[in-house]
């Protein structure tokens, strides 16, 4: 509801006779909603712009001839609707049965069987037969040639959800509405592949998408392949949001099932199963080294060659769409590699030195939130162990699904730790599954790094609660104190004092979503209060990876609320909850990357650059 | 021009209305009493949907907004429809000059042109025109010697989209969009242009406006009939000896207007364009006017030897090709429509589906977006109940 409608006046209303009163301005849809009156819905998303195309809500408004969509209708004088009248019934089963008419519904092997919408609204509201024909054979090609989006339109029903999320949610415009009358369709510039347009791969459209028309790419066969594969070390990391949402794929929404989730893996046969944290915390100590490099070299040196405010890259949806929407400002991103490029490099050098395997029989999995994860391991510049870092990133849907083909119930199975070397995590790691999780994971430690003291001393319990939230684009300002520490042994090579910050303001922002993520551009290029920022996090997906393209469907505000508050708990719960406190990663610099963060080691592993695309791709 | 020329079949009223005249008398007036006049003169809409015009004037004019609209709906393209071209192409001097009324009663000092794509050939006469309004002091600064009233206007050309006949859809081009049908409410009135309080009317609309201010409003109220006021501009067409543009008063039946334009004898008439009413023989005692058949002014004649399966199909393709697609009554709807319409002429299609087909007919109806899928159907459903038997003449039963 928005804000006008909270001071509205208020209006009554009578809906299959009961009786509300709700402020002007609210739908039909929204009234019913608050009498517990279920109105059937379709092109309709909480977290979208109201289309009201499908027409599948419509309703009765009496003195009305037409019937009235629920979902578009603003009340505004009192009115008297009815939900369910022959001619509402009649006219859904109608729109049902057209939708169906230009659906190919290959149901049993259709990667949304159970989950499918549209399906679940033919039973709903009675279909009995294909009263207006029937598509047997597809009509058109499967997309499916880039590494982390299928669009299979031959399943669109064009209810324009991935349209809208695509444009006013993401602010990528990848995808259009094409066409006019019985020509129109949902498509791309040119009708090219996704893989060669604007596509950032978020995902967001298939987390939206109603039928299976839009699907991640699924690796799980090549994964189970491998897992056969006696010759083969298959390992898996995995990351800290897909453990706050699988337990929607198992009947348990918001529940943890980290741990549940690690037997799990091993029972399906991957040799070992690491934390992501690791690297996560790994991150925080490269990309923290680099920016407290960035700000001496700008402040001190006079250097501006690493421009400030340093940029976040943990996100690959959002590096691919700075690289195609704002190339220009690439040197702004921390060339530190995502936790998950990290964990690639690490396990097929140290790791698999330290075990004594050849890396060649590595296969380096990755479970994600992520659909953009899938491109991010396959980008050329991946592969610095001298083998595909890692071979395969799998979204939470994908690992559900494996755990249930291997006939895992993950609510009955017991509980068990990571595997070592990279069994410790911090709680630092497993915020970084929600907006403003890596600044603060970073805070924590630049915080510690520079004063010498305690998070705790600052912010209670170290919650640096300023950096939470929902907001779309947050700004934050932090005081360095007077008092400054030593420069601890892991980065002394680097700055010699920090006299040079004491006493500063160190200012920060957060964004999530890229349309958020172009509104601090946007303002960074005019000159305001972004541009005076010293780091930022930007993540592709709303609320952070919690809200990723890889994870369970359906998503709202409310589902993506629910799982940041999973993380929190979790966090909450590490005994260690700084990334410099992590005793595995300090190990890994007195083991392998003995010069220490950002050193030439480092570099050739755990740092990347970017390629500048442009909006036009040859 | 002379084809044009020639095609006006009656004396039309306008020709008696000297330019400027209306517009000076009107901006004597307060905004009130303007509106007033309009509301008394009882002018609905001659557009085709017939919403009373005074209201829409009314409810713009209480709109809040720091900026407010005129938007001439010149985008003529239901198919039979010619009589705004023939408008600008004679009295353009009118429809500006209803516009700055238009301006003056809602407090707006920006009025549009939405004109027709295929109307290109008339953007430079208007353009002339409207620069001569300029310099006669009928548009710019201080408009018809009235202190501090502004009005200027501009002429934005469509690029063919039938649907953009739709006002919400017209808005949604202007502002650079895919034209499509917003949801409504709200309404122009109130969030229109850019989110603006638009007043969209039909260029007829407009031009007797300024005839009305002419001729005051008990004139143009005394003539057509109690709920249809005034003359109303046909464009007819079709299997007829004196095709053209006429003026009649709303009220007219269908069988005096055929015996005016030299149609005696046809098997049909489609009221309205193809998305109007298909009206039998039989009926032809009915009232051309909204308490019967309403009208944008198009009139077709379709003489005894034309088949209803082929007008239905042409109308049918017209649609299944111009729906927006947007919504799924609509674009898939019509494309069914069309199919039944081609298995009809294959002999293909079963009296049951054809039942089923005109209950999908009454659903599009009442459940598209926009008056286009609300429309489309209606003559699908007229042809089916007064022409069945001719349209399973071809079928072996």
């Amino acid at each position: 509801m928005t804000e006008q409608s909270v001071n509205a006046e208020l209006i009554s209303v009578n809906i299959d006779g009961k009786e509300i009163q709700v402020p002007s301005g609210t739908t039909i849809l929204e009234a019913a909603k608050k009498l517990g009156i279920r109105i059937p819905t379709l092109c309709y998303h909480d977290d979208l712009c109201i289309a009201g195309v499908c027409r599948v809500c419509v309703v009765e408004v009496e003195k009305k001839w037409q019937l009235q969509a629920a979902c578009a209708f603003p009340i505004t004088d009192p009115i008297t609707v009815h939900t369910h009248t022959p001619r509402v019934r009649k006219a859904r089963r109608h729109i049902l049965e057209l939708m169906l008419s230009e659906h190919y519904g290959e149901c049993y092997s259709c990667g949304r069987n159970g989950n499918c919408e549209l399906r679940s609204l033919a039973q709903e509201y009675g279909v009995d037969g294909y009263r207006f024909g029937h598509v047997e054979e597809p009509e058109c090609e499967k997309d499916d040639i880039g590494f982390s989006v299928v669009r299979d339109m031959n399943k669109c029903i064009q209810c324009r959800r991935c349209v809208r999320t695509c444009a006013e949610f993401q602010s990528v415009k990848a995808l259009h509405t094409m066409g006019r009358g019985i020509n129109s369709s949902i498509g791309t510039y040119f009708d090219k592949p996704l893989s060669e347009v604007v596509c950032i791969n978020c995902g967001q459209c298939i987390n939206r998408c109603p039928t299976g028309a839009l699907q991640a790419k699924d690796y799980t066969e090549a994964v189970w392949a491998a897992i056969d594969d006696p010759k083969k070390h298959v390992v898996i990391q995995t990351a800290p949001a897909p453990r706050s949402a699988i337990g929607e794929e198992f009947g348990q929404p918001g529940v943890p099932m980290t741990f549940q989730m690690n037997t799990a893996l091993r029972q399906i046969g991957f040799d070992k199963v690491f934390d992501t944290n690791f690297t996560a915390d790994l991150t925080i100590i490269e990309e923290g080294t680099e920016l407290i490099l960035r700000l001496y070299k700008n402040l001190v040196q006079g250097d501006n060659s690493a421009p400030l405010p340093q940029f976040t890259s943990c996100s690959p949806g959002w590096v691919k769409y700075i690289e195609h929407f704002y190339p220009e400002y690439l040197a702004h991103v921390s060339s530190a590699k995502s936790p998950q490029q990290m964990f690639g490099a690490v396990i097929k050098t140290w790791y698999a030195e330290i075990n004594n395997i050849d890396p060649k029989d590595i296969v380096s999995v990755a479970l994600m939130p992520c659909t953009a994860k899938k491109f991010e391991c396959n980008r050329p510049e991946m592969r610095d162990s001298g083998y595909q870092d890692v071979d395969f990133g799998l979204t939470t849907r994908e690992v559900a699904k494996m755990i249930r083909e291997a006939g895992i119930d993950l609510n009955t199975v017991p509980k068990s730790n990571f595997d070592a070397p990279f069994g410790t995590a911090t709680g630092s790691g497993v915020i970084f599954a929600a907006t403003g999780g890596v600044m603060e994971a970073a805070l924590r430690t630049v915080l510690e790094l520079i004063t010498g003291k305690k998070v705790e001393d600052f912010y209670a319990h170290a919650d640096i609660i300023p950096i939470r939230g929902f907001e779309g684009c947050r700004y934050v300002e932090l005081k360095i104190p007077e008092e400054v520490g030593p420069v601890p042994d892991l980065i002394k090579h680097l700055v010699p004092d920090w006299d040079w910050i004491k006493g500063a303001t160190v200012k920060v922002g957060v964004a999530h979503g890229t349309a958020n993520a172009r509104k601090v551009l946007e303002d960074i290029k005019a000159g305001g209060k972004f541009s005076e920022c010293h780091f930022i996090e930007f993540m592709a997906c709303p609320g952070g990876c919690i809200g990723g393209g890889g994870q369970p469907i359906p998503t709202s505000q409310w589902i993506r609320e629910a799982r940041a508050k999973v993380i929190y708990g979790e966090d909450n719960d590490y005994e260690v909850r700084k990334s410099h406190e992590n005793p595995d990663v300090l190990r890994v610099y007195t083991e392998y990357f003995k010069e220490g963060p950002c050193s030439h080691k480092s570099h050739e592993l755990l740092h990347t650059h970017y390629t500048p695309r442009g909006k036009f791709i040859e | 021009m002379a084809i044009i020329k020639e095609s006006i079949r009656n004396q039309i009223t306008f020709s008696q209305i000297p330019f400027g005249e209306g517009l000076k008398k009107g901006v004597q007036l307060t905004p009130e009493e303007l509106i007033k006049v309009v509301r008394d003169s009882n002018i609905r809409g001659r557009g085709g949907a017939g919403f009373p015009t005074g209201m829409k004037w009314s409810f713009t004019a209480a709109a809040k907004g720091d900026k407010k609209y005129v938007v001439c709906n010149a985008d003529e393209g239901e198919p039979g429809t010619f009589k705004d071209r023939v408008i600008f192409s004679n009295w353009a001097k009118l429809v500006f000059e209803g516009m700055a009324l238009a301006g003056y009663a809602i407090g707006a000092d920006e009025g549009i042109i939405y004109l027709r794509g295929e109307y290109t050939f008339l953007r430079k006469e208007l353009e002339k025109q409207l620069e001569e309004e300029r310099a006669a002091g009928l548009l710019g600064q201080n408009v018809a010697g009235k202190e501090g009233f502004s009005f200027d206007i501009h002429v934005h050309m469509g690029s063919g989209a039938y649907v953009c006949g739709e006002e919400t859809a017209l808005l949604e081009a202007l502002e650079g969009h895919r034209g499509e049908a917003r949801n409504r409410p709200p309404f122009p009135a109130t969030c229109g242009y850019l989110g603006k309080p638009t007043v969209v009317n039909n260029v007829e609309t407009f031009a007797w406006i300024a005839s009305i201010l002419v001729k005051g409003a008990d004139w143009f109220k005394g003539l057509g009939t109690e709920k249809s006021a005034g003359l109303k501009l046909f464009s007819v067409s079709g299997d007829v000896e004196r095709p053209g543009v006429y003026e009649f008063p709303f009220g007219i039946t269908v069988e005096q207007l055929l015996k005016e334009v030299g149609g005696e004898g046809a098997k049909a008439v489609q009221i309205g364009g193809a998305s109007g009413h298909c009206v039998p023989a039989s009926n032809f005692n009915r009232a051309i006017a909204y308490e019967d058949v309403a009208t944008g002014g198009s009139i077709m004649v379709i003489g005894p030897q034309r088949s209803m399966l082929d007008v239905l199909e042409n109308f049918m393709e017209f649609f299944a090709d111009e729906s927006c697609g947007q919504c799924v009554p609509c674009r898939i709807g019509n494309s069914k429509l069309l199919e039944g319409v081609r298995m009809l002429q294959e002999g293909e299609c079963t009296s049951k589906y054809l039942n089923e087909l005109c209950k999908l007919a009454e659903t599009m109806q009442i459940a598209s977006k926009c008056g286009l899928g609300q429309s489309s159907p209606t003559a699908f459903l007229d042809i089916v109940k007064y022409f069945r038997r001719e349209l399973f003449s071809g079928q072996a039963f």
